[in-house]
């Protein structure tokens, strides 16, 4: 399931419409992830509020939409260009991969909810795409 | 036995009693098909599927969505016996339809996504949470009696 050349066109444009608010989007699928999925919490136990609209979360969603609008721009090989990143998350956070999908889902729901009409089927399936490719990528130095 | 607060009562029926089953259920269906298209095996005998205007415009496609919606009137109104309520639905799908039951979840993600496009900044985190718990519970409900 790799991303044709009209998935990387969609991505680009609908990033292009959303970058403007990365950083809310950040912080409200992180918020989601973490009061929908309270296991995410187990990583996060060094943050002294954990609450939506808290400094740590506010903080760390910009942190991770960072690393997406990254993505976007090395959307053609995302394995190289997230090699660091990669090595990261495998030898020092040590995030159980399982967890990229779910916070892949916020991220997808707070796209509905600010974006109802540009978040169409046909956007849904490219971003998921890439979320998807996107955390296969960040995968890649695990074992 | 799934344990629900009042609030989390009160949340789904509220979600369910605002609802537009003619836009949201079809919404929802086509969602799927789109973004998960291997689940158009189920629908060979619906006509036209090739692409997504045809499955946007499909008639079929429009009234089962609604039918699947409605389907889900029956958990809302038994939430304290989701299990038994769905015995039937699960062994249907099942036995007669052969419905690989990771597709419950693929659907149940693409309601969440149009619930959440309708409510906009309305469907908050807690009600969120509410509201997948509540899906969960159907999806699991739904593939209990597959064997």
């Amino acid at each position: 399931m790799s991303l044709t050349a009209k998935d990387k066109e969609t991505v680009k444009a609908f990033w292009a419409k959303v970058a403007p608010k990365a950083e809310d989007i950040g912080q409200d699928a992180l918020s989601r992830m973490l009061a929908v999925y309270p296991q995410t919490k187990t990583y996060f136990s060094h943050w002294k509020d954990m609450s939506a609209g808290s400094a740590p979360v506010k903080k760390h969603g910009a942190t991770v939409m960072g690393g997406v609008a990254d993505a976007v721009t090395k959307i053609d090989d995302l394995t190289s260009g997230l090699l660091s990143l990669s090595e990261l998350h495998a030898f020092t956070l040590r995030v159980d991969p399982a967890n990229f999908k779910i916070l892949a889902h916020n991220i997808l729901v707070v796209f509905a909810i600010k974006f109802p009409s540009d978040f169409t089927p046909e956007v849904h399936v490219s971003v998921d795409k890439f979320l998807a490719a996107l955390a296969r990528a960040l995968s890649e130095k695990y074992r | 036995m799934v344990a629900w607060s009042d609030q989390e009562r009160s949340i789904i029926t509220s979600i369910f009693s605002n609802l537009d089953y003619n836009d949201v259920g079809p919404k929802a269906l086509i969602r799927c098909l789109i973004v998960y298209p291997w689940t158009q095996r189920y629908f060979a005998s619906f006509g036209n599927l090739y692409n997504a205007d045809a499955i946007k415009t499909n008639p079929n496609i429009q009234a089962h969505g609604t039918k699947i919606l409605h389907g889900l009137d029956r958990a809302v109104k038994n939430m304290d016996d989701i299990k038994t309520t769905y015995a039937e639905l699960s062994v249907l799908h099942s036995e007669k339809l052969h419905v690989d039951p990771d597709n419950f979840k693929l659907l149940a993600d693409c309601l969440t996504i149009v619930i959440a496009a309708k409510m906009g900044s309305g469907f908050t985190p807690e009600i969120q949470e509410t509201f997948q718990k509540f899906l969960a519970v159907v999806v699991s409900a739904l593939g209990k009696q597959y064997h």
